[in-house]
């Protein structure tokens, strides 16, 4: 029974993040479109914290672009989908995809250069910038993004022939595409480059002593997450179907760093907690009027103040305490038995 | 040459607003490695309190402002470090800077829900009008505000560095640990830091919303630009924080007349990716020296 809690922890977190994945796919048959679109827009948001969380709670990097790279992945989509798509319908929305995840990996790349040439937490305010000159480009280049009026008739992708009218099959398919890229982040995360990137967060000296490239190995992570934002970016245009540059403002990649935080970071499934307390719970805040973002920003402060690891920080500490609890009692027995 | 001229002094104003902001933020992060990213809001605030003071309870202008100040002192000069900064000090700086990000939304929906979503007139405190000078037209609402803010600075300066209580406020933010050997109240000299800030923001509101009148979304702004001011001059001075704030208003405004008013803003951001890659340590920043 001694198995290495880092293994039970990740196969605890496979395990969830399965299950949880069937129950989604049966749960919402109930569901009207405003609940469906509810919970996809959760599994989205989760792809995009998902990535800032590679960025941030495994390579220990702040960036503040994340909205930005999922508007660059929206604008992206949008372009190559709208009026039939370039190659036919049916391929036109992986197209796009995977075109939305390459420009946002290598705006990744380029962004964190010269970021990491120095100081790393500068690129905190690299990205900042970037973000703001995004928000500008959306907003100004209406030739090729609508600017203010939006970007509207974002067709939702077509799957063998079919096209995913119904909110309840895209949901499904929001689904299918949200495990297979946590089950990436799940291999990833395992794999000699996760374990790279953690010891980054730890102790990047040691890590550089140990012979793992620093500059490469935060870079690559910061695209990755980057390009996760890209991949939520193109799931995020089909739901709306409308987009306009107000959800990729500098504020939206606050709330998405937040979500990060208060999920906690740099657990497999913190993103996921974490998207639910930024994206739902504001939905269903939605019922107090217009105060649902304050009631949402003081809510977070609290948490903050009572688990700076966020949600997943409290299971965390009660586990630990538990475990030392019957490390105690474990001892106090061995005590008594070698007293007698 | 006008036209040029007139850009100057308009940047020169905005810039001292900036710099005082700019001020605020290097000196809190100095005395306690808070990034505060509400910085922007702090500056937003002190107005609308003001106008929702006249609004709601009918208080005369003076009283008003009075009653604004001292809200937004003890609000967040001393509840800010008391009760944001204190406990979330020691999980190091992000969890607290994320909570500064919170901090921003919550009072900017604050302003906005309990105030108005509109942007409102603010009484200026000097008189419109512009003077002739060596041909150019002035306005004289740019040169008070210049005057004010420049005054404020050098005041500040001059505390810092002549009087007891600024060296002892100097000596806990090189380094806390002597500067309690040697009998500071460390503690005191941070909330003072904070109080000071709070009151450059107060300043930095009251002269800057007669202009851009008083919205509740005038933090973001006003923040991403004492961001850069502060790093631009250095993040460890403060005469930095106020070269940083001149350089970016003048970016600024002149960048809004001759390269493009759409991406005026995203002028300043490419000066500071410039100094970020040729000078990380900030124009008049001296070294940090990096931590194992």
């Amino acid at each position: 029974m001694t198995r290495h809690p880092v293994f039970s922890r990740i196969d605890a977190n496979l395990a969830t993040l399965l299950i949880g994945a069937v129950i989604l796919w049966f749960a919402p048959a109930g569901l009207k479109s405003y609940g469906l679109y509810v919970i996809s827009l959760w599994l989205v948001m989760s792809i995009a914290a998902m990535g800032l969380n590679l960025t941030l709670g495994y390579a220990g990097l702040k960036s503040l672009a994340q909205a930005a790279f999922l508007g660059i992945g929206a604008y992206t989509t949008a372009l190559i989908t709208a009026k039939g798509g370039i190659i036919g319908p049916g391929w036109s929305w992986p197209l796009a995809f995977v075109v939305s995840g390459a420009i946002t990996f290598f705006a990744g790349v380029i962004l964190g250069f010269p970021a990491l040439r120095v100081k790393f937490h500068y690129l905190a305010f690299v990205t900042l910038s970037f973000a703001t000159v995004m928000f500008l480009i959306f907003r100004n280049e209406q030739w090729l993004t609508g600017g203010v009026y939006g970007f509207s008739n974002i067709p939702r992708p077509s799957v063998m022939g079919s096209k995913l009218d119904n909110d309840l099959a895209f949901f499904r398919f929001v689904l299918v595409v949200t495990v297979l890229l946590s089950l990436a982040m799940w291999w990833m995360l395992r794999s000699p480059w996760g374990r790279a990137f953690t010891a980054l967060r730890e102790n990047p000296l040691r890590a550089a002593s140990l012979g793992i490239n620093l500059r490469a190995y935060t870079l690559l992570a910061f695209a990755i997450g980057s390009a996760y934002g890209g991949f939520a970016g193109a799931l995020y245009a089909p739901l709306v179907e409308f987009i306009d540059p107000a959800p990729f403002a500098i504020s939206a990649s606050f709330v998405l760093l937040l979500t990060v935080v208060v999920g906690g970071q740099g657990y497999f499934l913190g993103p996921f907690l974490g998207a639910a307390f930024s994206y739902v719970l504001p939905e269903v805040l939605r019922a107090t009027g217009g105060l649902y973002l304050l009631i949402y920003a003081a809510l977070v402060l609290i948490l903050l103040l009572i688990t700076p690891q966020g949600i997943i920080g409290i299971v965390e500490k009660m586990r630990e305490n538990r475990r030392q609890k019957a490390a105690q009692e474990q001892r106090n027995a061995s005590k008594v038995m070698l007293e007698a | 040459m006008d036209q040029f001229v007139q850009l100057i002094l308009a940047g020169l104003a905005t810039g001292a607003i900036y710099a005082l902001a700019a001020i605020g933020f290097t000196l809190v992060w100095q005395t306690s490695q808070t990034i505060n990213f509400a910085q922007g809001e702090f500056v937003m605030l002190p107005a609308i309190l003001v106008l929702a003071a006249v609004k709601f309870l009918h208080a005369p202008l003076p009283v008003a402002v009075l009653m604004a100040v001292g809200g937004f002192l003890l609000l967040f000069g001393f509840g800010f470090k008391q009760y944001i900064v204190n406990p979330m000090a020691r999980h190091g700086i992000l969890p607290l800077a994320i909570a500064t990000m919170a901090l921003s939304i919550l009072m900017k929906e604050s302003a906005k829900d309990g105030f108005s979503a509109e942007a409102q007139q603010f009484p200026s405190l000097v008189p419109e009008g512009a003077i002739q000078l060596f041909g150019a037209t002035l306005s004289l609402r740019d040169i008070a505000i210049f005057v004010v803010a420049v005054v404020a600075i050098v005041g500040l300066q001059l505390f810092v560095t002549r009087t007891k209580t600024g060296r002892m406020m100097q000596a806990t933010a090189q380094n806390p640990t002597v500067a309690r050997i040697l009998g500071i109240s460390t503690e005191k000299m941070i909330l003072l830091t904070f109080l000071i800030n709070a009151g450059l923001a107060i300043l930095a509101s009251f002269l800057i919303s007669p202009v851009y009148l008083a919205k509740f979304s005038n933090g973001e702004v006003i923040g991403t630009a004492a961001f850069i001011a502060a790093i631009v001059g250095g993040f460890n001075q403060v005469r930095g924080a106020l070269a940083g704030g001149f350089i970016v208003g003048l970016v600024d405004n002149l960048a809004a007349a001759y390269v493009s008013s759409a991406y005026r803003a995203a002028v300043p951001l490419v000066l500071l990716v410039l100094v970020i890659l040729f000078k990380p340590e900030g124009l008049l920043g001296s070294k940090e020296e990096r931590t194992v």
